[in-house]
């Protein structure tokens, strides 16, 4: 069983990213969970969602502790949330960022895999929603869930345009971190 | 079981989509968080035309119960839902649906109940109204209470019965949570539920009174009908968990189910959601060549006494997780199974461990401590803090 924890900010759809990566996780033939950290959602604010995935079915309910994945959507929230905490040292962290890794004030052994998602949302769907993204991000840099099935689940999600372009985006980010 | 068939989806909508196949005729609700979603989105299946369904916004929960009771005295079928407050509000109705014998069922999304205002899981809530003389289920995870939600029509309207019942879903941890999960079609859920035709309902061409005054002469007779109706449900139950079973792929073997039980020291007995992590924390002590076992209580009311104690027997030890306590005594599964141990023939030590209240989540490594915390009960042969707090803040 793999762990996921993602960081974000009320309104940048952290859960929403979150359920998108166990129905692709699903659509891969894998058992998967996700939920929120449970917490009183404002916009802006800083939040968690989490997810499991693994070949056997997930029985575990506790919050996530000690993630071999962490996503953070918004760069902002390092050094004021932990962003690191508990990670597994051969784990892999995926940030949204403009900047270069070593500007980042990041304390771990994981390895960490940058990208401009912002940018990237900003160019293709117009607004500065980086939740796919990353998820595109996460499927070329773990391997842990196909970057056909995200898109599959994204375009069933968001029918139409917004969907196609959310794909689109899946697809780029996939793409830049070498997947 | 068919992979085709299952869809990753939010508890609340699992059950919703559970409760739209057993076609209620009334539906009558008020939000309160973390039950919203549930009706919610059966309000939007109504709307769509997609359910067939009366539904009633009413203006509190005490008037959600009060609508299903007059529509279910009518010999319709029933649904609400509710959480915390909302099934305070409630409580005066609740022993109304059960003493006129009318097979609502509600979903009750686990909630603590404040001061403080809290709005996240514990049993406080359904635990407080346990001698309302509703059913009670509780579910380990979203498959288990859509499979209860069908269950429990099938089980409430039986004329044996004939009670409501309350299927308990933990707040956020189930509702909120999205995993794949199995629906039943309508015309599964068709051939296993048939249509709800009580022999005495309101009818205006065949005028009956329903809640006339129940005088000392008559009430004690209610009252042991009622009681000899759960005591049916003991019956009734398992063989209904068993006709689901073999019509829709999924195994539900009993009032309890047995984990691991068979040559364990240790025994551990929980309820809801929190049996996921204690089966997983089971498996990890067992590679450790701990005998360590593990009871999950399916049915709570009524209460299942015998298959406790048969299950128990051999363990030296046993502790009891309970996500509510009763202030001043005892956290409610444990109360309850100490008054059944006292007549049997065990004496196995006891402890209680109270966890996870107002959503205080419970990881893995708690419920290694409590293991260890009941194992060395057993070996030191007498319990010296019987009722402890479980990741206590130090003062």
């Amino acid at each position: 069983m793999e762990e996921i924890r993602i960081h974000g900010r009320g309104g940048q759809g952290s859960v929403t990213a979150a359920e998108l990566l166990a129905e692709a996780a699903f659509e891969d033939g894998l058992e998967a969970q996700a939920f929120p950290a449970f917490g009183v959602e404002r916009r802006g604010a800083p939040v968690r969602a989490f997810a499991r995935i693994s070949d056997t079915k997930i029985r575990l309910r506790s919050q996530v502790y000690e993630p071999t994945y962490v996503i953070v959507q918004d760069a902002t929230l390092l050094g004021t949330v932990d962003v690191e905490e508990g990670i597994k040292s051969d784990g892999k962290m995926i940030v949204n960022t403009s900047r270069d890794q070593s500007q980042l004030d990041i304390d771990t052994e994981a390895e960490i895999i940058t990208l401009d998602a912002t940018k990237l949302a900003l160019d293709i769907l117009g607004k500065p929603i980086m939740n796919t993204a990353l998820l595109g991000a996460f499927s070329g840099a773990t391997g842990e869930v196909s970057v056909e099935a995200m898109k599959k689940r994204v375009k069933k999600r968001f029918p139409g345009e917004l969907g196609e372009k959310n794909a689109k985006v899946m697809e780029k980010a996939n793409k830049i971190v070498g997947g | 079981m068919k992979r085709e068939n299952r869809e990753v989806m939010e508890g609340s909508h699992a059950v919703a989509h559970a409760v739209k196949n057993c076609s209620p005729d009334v539906i009558a609700a008020y939000p309160i968080t973390p039950q919203t979603h549930i009706v919610e989105k059966l309000s939007q299946f109504v709307a769509d035309g997609e359910l067939k369904s009366e539904y009633l916004k009413v203006e509190s929960e005490f008037s959600a119960m009060s609508a299903c009771v007059g529509a279910s005295a009518t010999g319709t079928r029933t649904f609400t839902a509710t959480s915390s407050q909302g099934l305070i509000l409630m409580d005066e109705v609740l022993y109304n649906a059960s003493g006129l014998r009318l097979p609502i069922v509600m979903v009750v999304a686990n909630r603590a109940v404040g001061a403080p205002i809290n709005i996240w899981n514990d049993h406080s809530d359904s635990m407080g109204v346990r001698d309302s003389g509703w059913i009670q289920l509780y579910a380990e995870s979203n498959q288990e209470v859509l499979d209860m939600a069908i269950q429990s029509y099938k089980i409430a309207e039986n004329d044996d019965v004939r009670l409501p019942a309350m299927v308990c879903m933990d707040g956020f941890i189930l509702t909120h949570t999205y995993e794949p999960v199995s629906i039943p079609t309508k015309e599964e859920v068709s051939d296993f539920l048939p249509e709800f035709d009580p022999e005495h309902k309101l009818d205006p061409e065949d005028p009956k009174s329903f809640g006339t005054v129940g005088f000392p002469g008559d009430f004690m007779e209610f009252k042991y009908q009622q009681h000899e109706a759960m005591q049916n449900a003991k019956e009734v139950i398992p063989e209904v968990f068993k006709e689901y079973s073999e019509k829709m792929g999924r195994e539900y073997n009993g009032l309890i189910e047995e984990y691991k039980t068979e040559d364990a020291d240790v025994i551990l007995i929980s309820l809801g959601s929190v049996i996921g992590t204690l089966k997983d924390t089971v498996d990890d002590l067992r590679n450790e060549g701990e005998k360590v076992g593990l009871i999950k209580v399916r049915v709570f009311r009524p209460f299942p006494e015998k298959q406790l104690i048969d299950a128990i027997e051999g363990a030296r030890a046993v502790g009891v997780l309970d996500k509510n306590i009763s202030l001043g005594n005892k956290g409610a599964l444990y109360s309850e199974l100490l008054d059944s141990l006292y007549n049997s023939d065990i004496t196995p030590l006891t402890i209680n461990f109270i966890a996870g209240l107002g959503g205080r989540d419970i990881p893995e490594s708690s419920a290694k401590k409590m293991y260890e915390k009941t194992k060395d009960v057993a070996e030191r042969g007498y319990v010296e803090d019987e009722i402890k707090f479980v990741d206590l803040k130090e003062a």
